[in-house]
């Protein structure tokens, strides 16, 4: 398995090098101290197993898995064991060791990680080819409305309803945002919090947290800005 | 008897290959003060959630220089700081010192 470290403390790092040269099933492909750098890398490159830091200054492990489309399989690398619980609500979570690391414990989650490895599905965002449709048929008092994909600016969760707002008009709509994410084409439309998706060609500019579209101010969680980031053509 | 900084947490995960040994060692004796120095930073000016994200940090340095009581000490002293609870300070910062005495011997 090519395996990828990332974790801001160069001595955590240097005892997974360690412990990864001593393992034959795993090879080191890179590391990295920060998620960031981690992030472009794995969308660019397939990896099958990152052994991943919680605690990181800025970005945390969580984040980054929530980051990226079809995380390859994760090992958490921790001080901290008040995670364990929540790190294994993510398919892709195998172990989560505790630092400091003993090498048996991490051969055992190497081998979890073998039993677990598929072909190898990297980082890379598997994109599906979305429907080809261009229109948005939603159900309102019993009739079904047209709307145009490229009209939608923002979608908005209101408790049962979701409220879709266009260039023309808003309509309020009994569904919920997973339901109308999986219908949008995953290139322009970006989920960027969890009551938000926005049409990302409809946006006007980006500071901090929050991104305007038309006279609407969008909040940006932390988890999805560096996706949000990622999409952008910046001009550095 | 006060626990005292030792090499076998490193040794244990060299089996016996002196260049990751030196090489480790190398790399605390160039985080440890820096990390030190971000502690005392944070603490003096109060920043109490940096201060335990330090101290988080710190921990797995105390564990791997072998230090077992240490390591609880140092995780009940975070858990304090973010609660100000610094009972633990004076405890948690000599472990420091004699780790900091004992890297720079390498």
């Amino acid at each position: 398995m090519n395996a990828i470290i990332i974790d801001d403390e160069e001595m955590a790092r240097t005892i997974l090098e360690q412990l990864v040269s001593q393992n034959p099933d795993v090879t080191l492909i890179a590391d990295f101290s920060n998620a960031i750098e981690a992030i472009k890398y794995l969308n660019q490159n397939p990896i099958d197993l990152i052994f991943l830091d919680i605690h990181m200054p800025g970005f945390t492990g969580f984040d980054l898995i929530q980051t990226i489309k079809n995380p390859p399989k994760v090992i958490f690398t921790t001080s901290d064991k008040n995670f364990a619980i929540e790190a294994f609500e993510y398919d892709c979570i195998v172990d989560y060791l505790l630092k400091p690391l003993s090498e048996e414990r991490f051969n055992k989650a190497v081998k979890k990680a073998l039993l677990f490895a598929q072909p190898s599905k990297n980082s890379l965002p598997e994109e599906k080819p979305k429907e080809t449709v261009q229109d948005l048929y939603v159900n309102i008092d019993r009739r079904l409305i047209k709307i145009a994909m490229d009209s939608i600016r923002i979608i908005e969760a209101k408790g049962d309803y979701i409220l879709i707002k266009t260039d023309s008009k808003n309509y309020t709509v009994h569904s919920t945002l997973k339901k109308i994410e999986d219908k949008l084409p995953n290139d322009i439309f970006l989920k960027v919090h969890r009551s938000f998706i926005i049409n990302t060609q409809k946006i006007v500019d980006i500071e901090d947290n929050s991104v305007l579209i038309d006279k609407d101010v969008i909040p940006v969680s932390r988890s999805n800005r560096a996706e949000l980031m990622n999409r952008l053509n910046l001009l550095k | 008897m006060e626990e005292q900084p030792n090499l076998s947490a490193i040794q244990e995960l060299s089996r016996g290959d002196k260049a990751f040994e030196n090489k480790l060692l190398g790399v605390i004796k160039k985080e440890l003060p820096l990390e030190i120095e971000a502690y005392k930073k944070n603490l003096k000016e109060r920043d109490f959630t940096q201060t335990a994200e330090i101290v988080h940090k710190l921990k797995h340095k105390i564990s791997i220089l072998g230090f077992e009581k240490g390591y609880q000490t140092a995780i009940d002293y975070e858990e304090g700081i973010l609660h100000n609870d610094f009972l633990l300070q004076h405890t948690f910062e000599q472990i420091l010192v004699k780790m900091r005495a004992f890297i720079e011997k390498f």
